[in-house]
Order: C-alpha cells, then structure tokens, then sequence
C-alpha cells in the first residue's frame, strides 16, 4: 500500500494532522492498533488552553515556569500564539464547547495557570473532540487502516529517510508495509510501562518512541513522568484534579490534612508517597460537598468510584494513590516537529518531545498541544518533499522472520505477563514519584536481565488472527526498550527537577538544566545530556559523531 | 462464582464453544478477562482500552444485554457473548465496520457553518462513545441489516442542531433510516452514556416532515388500497 502521507495513530494528533494534510491535498492514510477513537485523547477531562492576546505572554510564561527551566522558548511560544486558532478551528468543526449563563464560552483555572484560559466541555473534553475530529475525517473521506500493530519503520540506511513503516496486521496476523512520501507519529506515551499504576488505557507502551529509537533517532527526557495524585487505590482509574479544585481534602488514616491540595502535581504526588511509605492509607474526602452537589459536579467520577471501589464519594472516604498519568519525554523532534537524525518522519502528540512541557506539564496544555501541534506537523509533512527515489529495503522481510521467529524459536518458558506485571510494580516503588540511587540501580539491573531473557519469553497463543497474546509481547518488548531509556535518565539526572524527584539530590542543579538524549549504536543504548540551545538546530544533534 | 464466555474461533471445530472461568470477586469485567489471560487461558480475545468508560471497545453481551464490561461487576453464572448484528472475528472481537460504515452513509458530520450557540442543546448527544450497544440491542436489524441503527441517527441529529445547513444528511436518512425505527427503545435502555437515540430518532421525523418528507409507512396504508396505486 502507498500513500502520501501515512499517519500512526488515531488519537486527537493523529486525526488533527490528518484532517490538515488532507485538506492540503495529500492522500492520508492513519494505521491505528485498535479502532479509530480508542485511544487516551478520550480520557481527558481538565480541557483545553486557549489564550487571547492579552493573555497570551502570560500562557508562556505559565508555561515556561511550569517547564522549570528546559522547555524551549520558541516551540512554547509557537503553541500558545497558535491556541486561539487552534480552538477556533475545533468551534468550527463542531466540539461543542460548554457556554456560561451568558452564551460565551466557559472557562476555568486549572492549577499553575495565572489566568482563566482552560475551556471545557463538560467533563467530556477530549472525548467530544476526538469524537468530533473522527466525524471530520469520515467527511474528508480519510482512510483507516484498523487493528494495525506499528513494528518498525522504513529506512533508508545511508540518507535516513524515512519512507513507510511495516506493521503486523492483527485481523490477519500478516506482516505488511505502508509506503508514504512521509509519516507521522503519534503513538501516544509510555505511562503503561508503570503497568497496574497508570490512569492510562491498554497499550501505552511507547510504540512509536521504540520504533523510532531502532531507526537510528533520538528520544529525550524520557525520565520526566507526571504522577497524578489522585488515582483510585485499587484500580488505578483518575479520579479528575476537579475533585480537589471543587473543595475536596486529602487525608490520611489519622484523618489529618498533610498538604495544601490545591499545589503543583508532583508536590501534591510526593506528600501522597511520604504518607504511604509511612504505612499509611491516604484518602480523598469530599463528603463535605454533599450528594447534590457532587451529583452535579463529578459525575463521572461519582461512576467511577462506586464501579470500582463499591464506594459512594458522598458517604465514604475514598482510597487513593499517585499514579503513571503522563509522559513529558519522547521523542526528539526540531522545530519543524521531524525527528532528529531522520527525514520525512515526524513526530507529534505524547509520543513526541517538542519541548513544550518540559519537566512537567501544565494542566490544559496537553490537548492543546495535540490539536495546535497535529495541525502543524500535519501541514510540514505535507510540504515535506522526498529526496531519494524508493529504493529496495528489506524491512518488511526482517519482520516476517521477526514475527516467524516468536511463533517458532522463542520458548515460552519464562511467562512475560508475570514479569510485565512485576517491572511495573518495581518501576513505580523505585523509579516513580520519589527516586534514589540505589533503587534505580536495582530496577535497571532487574530490567537487563529481563532483556536477556526475551528469547525464552514468548506467546502461547499460536493462532494467526487476532492473536493479542503476540501484540501483548510486542509491546512488551517495545516497554523494555522505553523504561531503560526512563531509568538510564533518572540515574543520570542527579538533581530534581520537576516531575523528576531524587531522595538522595532534592535541589534543582542548573548543571543538568539540559535535556537528557537517547539513541542507540550497534544495538546499544547511549545517553547524553545537551542543553536547549544545542538542541534547537537539528544540526548538531546530526553532527553528533557516532561512537 | 463462575462466568460462562462464548468463545469462538472459525478454525476450530466446533468454532462455537462456550467456556467456563473462575470470577475474580471484586473486579470488573474487563479487568476479569485480563486476568484470565494473564494468568489462566493467554488464548482469550477481547478489545478494551480506557477501562473507565470512554472509549467504547469493550462492550460485549452479559445474559444478552449489552455491557461495558469496564463499568460491569460479573455475577455467578453470568454468560458472556460477542456483540448481536456485528460479524464476529473471534471470541469477543467483533468487526465494527459494517455498524460504523452507517455514519458515512448518513453523513453524520457537520455540514455547513457550525452555530457555537447551539452547543448545550447537543450535550448529551455529543457523549456517544462508539461503543455499537445500542445498534447490538435494536430488533430492526434483525429484519433490515441494512438499517442505519440509531448512533448514527443520534450523531445525524446532533450535527443537525448545530448546523442550518442540514439537506444532505436529512435526505440521507429517509431510507434505511427514521421511519424504519419502531420507536421501542431498546437503544435508549442499552446507551451506557444516557443518551436517548429513540428521542432522536422523533426529533429528525419532525425535522423530515418539516423539510417535505412524509412518513412513508402512513402513506403506504393508502386506506385500504393496499399501495398499489390506481395504475
């Protein structure tokens, strides 16, 4: 299959760059591993940033602050100049954005922001808009490619560029390719590495980081995890910022507040963790809000707690825990949104490092960033003109053997459910909200041995279709790549910064004021810190000699 | 406590079998088929994303009514099957195509200039998840697969509210669409979002008659003519 552009992912940056290139006359093609609209995007409630000219330098600022100190200057302000239009363009597409009394659009604070610039929809946001955008795309007649697991992409060894991307088809359980004169990634984080502790769905195993990373290009500052503070105790499932922003305390077993709810995140994440270390149970109270109320603010989160803790917000305390929620590294685009070290291939969303969130995210910046930056890196890529003629590449035949080689050589005696379960347990008590040396250390060697013992790994389901026990190994094995990238970093980055906290280094130290780089050389990883200035040309991270 | 799931697989024989697996108590459905694969039977196949009831991919059939089996706790003896009018691929996976292949055919977009305004009147119907319960539950597909199904009405409906320019996708559901509806709803009963496609469903009538369109159920009575006509 050939197209113009190919599109990897179907969430709201996937859909917006979509919808942007084909408007732009390109033929589009998005390959998503579910269907069209299952992806993370949905789960957003906060809303959606979007500030006017008066409030516009203060967006950056907010913004900037936020990233204490390693976001990039000109991408944030590129993001919050383009915000109005960003939401003008959702308007005009249809997302029907909540109204005040008086017919205007609403808007609320979300925390670190100075002014009121977060629009919402209910507490619907991401869904209505990625609802909406897939509306649009069946108008402009974009084409799916459905139950499309992304393997690896196609290079060109000599000029790196990059021109399709081979993909396990799942209903069939064939390899196949999807040639394009460039591609865009937008594969979604990796919080699903921290598996059993994130808020995030099934499947954010940092494909499309992996994939990159194999390609010969850069990921960076894969160490910055944002913990939510607030995730049922058992399930794992948000329980939305609002609860607190409405009133809601945070208390523990003693039945005393231990911090001021309304702080950053990760303050808010790091008390919650000292508590639990502490062999207490930590709680959300909102009781004092009464049922009406509640009923009339929360709720899907009033849903959620009584499905999943058999517990009603009204009556009951409700057992927290911070957990994996979102990933500020990724990787490493220029300012064009194309991935360092490669051509025609761009990167956007999550799964990308546009250095906009820096060490840690604002609230209501993560959809604009999805919408204002597709838009963008869909227009780039339309306008991105190949430089070599197709050339014969042995990708997708490398991959048969790969897949043949799952079914046919890899053991099976080692069970990788038990051990997907058991790197995620450790990740979040080691390398999660509070991390120190030694604890890194120990998971990073845990981790090695599990990459040694992959061969012996492997699926007991040896049917062709819809075989989810090999993409659940797959996947596996793409979150082994990421989460040594995530420790490798929070080893090195002896300081903290953001939603990067060590025990055993609690001040920021401006010497790391810098973004960690990853890339690979004969299979092997390597890791380096780069300061913003020497990142903001593509050219010296491709002068970057190859050791 | 038990659960019973259908399990199906076109190159077995029988490719129909239904199977039994232990509960595990306090955990929701979905969260028991990740844990029956995880540590039981790696063959089970089903789709789930979200797991708290937004994305819609992993509704399924308990004791023949449509669920999210993310928002469902399973009880004793609870059986398990694919979605109804969907083809299925294997075990619980079922193919969405022909079921979302409606919202095309009745351009269920917005069509013409958006009227911001209009936004709180379409709250509820803007929450659908694609998540096919309510088309699984309707008794018309069982005598017309060709029936658009009432998401893509409700989504029709929808942009029609936040639109003046609304003739393509009126004149696409004259066929096929709201006057094929029986007006029981199921659909309503099946939505997990509350969203009431049977309501709908009148509401694009009214509009139908509105722009020239007559009901052709009635007109076929003809009074007792039969509808052959006079020719």
């Amino acid at each position: 299959m050939t197209t113009d552009i190919l599109i990897i992912g179907s969430g709201g940056a996937g859909l917006s760059a979509a919808i942007k290139a084909k408007e732009l006359g390109c033929d589009v093609v998005v390959a998503t591993k579910t269907l069209p609209t299952n992806a993370n995007t949905c789960m957003a409630q906060g809303g959606f940033n979007a500030s006017n000219s008066d409030d516009v330098q203060t967006h950056i600022d907010d913004t900037l602050k936020s990233s204490r100190g390693i976001g990039s200057p000109v991408m944030i302000k590129t993001m919050c100049e383009k915000s109005n239009d960003a939401l003008d363009w959702l308007l005009a597409l249809g997302v029907p954005f909540s109204l005040d009394d008086n017919g205007k659009l609403a808007n609320r604070f979300m925390g670190g922001s100075t002014n009121k610039r977060t629009y919402y929809a209910e507490d619907y946001t991401g869904l209505k808009i990625l609802q909406t955008l897939y509306d649009t795309c069946l108008k402009n007649s974009i084409t799916f490619k459905e139950n499309y697991y992304l393997l690896n992409l196609i290079i060109d060894e000599d000029s790196k560029e990059v021109s399709g991307a081979t993909f396990l088809d799942i209903s069939s359980g064939e390899v196949r390719e999807i040639r394009a004169k460039s591609v865009i990634i937008a594969t979604g984080g990796y919080s699903g590495v921290y598996n059993g502790f994130t808020t995030n769905g099934f499947g954010s195993t940092g494909d499309g980081i992996a994939a990159v990373i194999r390609a010969g290009g850069i990921a960076s500052d894969l160490e910055f995890v944002q913990f939510h503070p607030t995730a049922l105790k058992k399930s794992s499932i948000l329980i939305s910022e609002a609860a607190r922003g409405e009133g809601g305390y945070l208390v523990n077993s003693d039945g005393v507040r231990f911090i001021d709810e309304l702080l950053p995140r990760d303050e808010v994440s790091r008390a919650i963790s000292k508590e639990l270390s502490q062999k207490k149970e930590v709680f959300l109270d909102v009781r004092h809000l009464g049922s009406e109320k509640l009923s009339h603010l929360l709720p899907q989160e009033l849903k959620l707690c009584k499905i999943h803790e058999g517990l009603d917000m009204a009556c009951d305390l409700i057992p927290i825990k911070s957990v994996a929620h979102y990933t500020m590294g990724g990787i490493e685009v220029d300012q064009k949104l194309q991935a360092s070290r490669l051509k025609g291939c761009f990167a956007v969303g999550e799964c990308s490092n546009a250095h906009i969130h820096g060490a840690n995210r604002l609230g209501g910046n993560s959809l604009l960033e999805i919408i204002s930056m597709g838009l963008i890196a869909g227009e780039n890529a339309s306008n991105y003109t190949p430089k070599k003629i197709e050339k014969e590449n042995n990708q997708l035949l490398k991959d048969k053997a790969f897949i043949n080689a799952i079914y046919s050589t890899f053991t099976n005696q080692i069970n990788f459910y038990e051990k997907r379960e058991f790197l995620g347990k450790i990740l979040y008590h080691n390398a999660g909200v509070i991390r120190n040396d030694t604890g890194l250390k120990g998971v990073l060697s845990a981790l090695r041995q599990m990459q040694k013992e992959f061969t012996f790994m492997g699926i007991s389901d040896k049917s062709k279709e819809f075989n989810t026990n090999l993409v659940d190994f797959i996947e596996f094995g793409n979150a082994l790549e990421v989460t040594e990238m995530i420790l490798v970093g929070a080893l090195h980055r002896c300081e903290s910064r953001g939603a990067h906290y060590r025990e055993d280094f609690p001040q920021t130290n401006d010497t790391f004021k810098s973004h960690s780089i990853f890339y690979k050389v004969d299979g092997v990883l390597c890791a380096e810190f780069l300061k913003e200035s020497d990142c903001s040309t593509t050219a010296s991270l491709h002068k970057k000699s190859v050791k | 406590m038990n659960i019973i799931i259908k399990r199906f697989d076109k190159y077995k024989e029988p490719n129909s079998i239904d199977m039994s697996y232990p509960v595990f108590e306090g955990l929701t459905l979905l969260e028991n088929f990740l844990k029956i694969k995880t540590t039981i039977d790696p063959t089970l196949v089903f789709s789930g994303v979200c797991r708290s009831g937004v994305c819609g991919s992993c509704s399924v059939m308990v004791n023949g009514k449509a669920k999210l089996a993310c928002s469902y706790k399973p009880k004793n003896g609870d059986y398990i099957e694919p979605l109804g009018y969907h083809e299925v691929q294997r075990d619980l996976i079922v193919d969405k195509n022909k079921a979302h292949y409606t919202l095309k055919t009745s351009h269920s977009w917005l069509n013409g200039e958006a009227k911001v305004e209009n936004s709180p009147k379409v709250t509820v119907q803007s929450d659908c998840i694609l998540c096919d319960s309510c088309y699984s539950a309707c008794p018309v597909l069982v005598v017309n697969g060709d029936f658009l199904g009432p998401f893509a009405l409700t989504k029709v409906y929808r942009y029609t509210l936040q639109s003046n320019d609304n003739k393509t996708s009126i004149d696409a559901i004259q066929k096929n669409g709201i006057w094929d509806c029986t007006l029981c709803g199921e659909c309503t009963i099946a939505c997990p979002q509350g969203i009431d496609p049977k309501m709908d469903i009148m509401n694009l009538r009214s509009k139908s008659v509105q722009s020239g369109y007559n009901d052709p159920n009635f007109t076929n009575m003809d009074f007792g003519f039969g509808g052959f006509g006079f020719d």
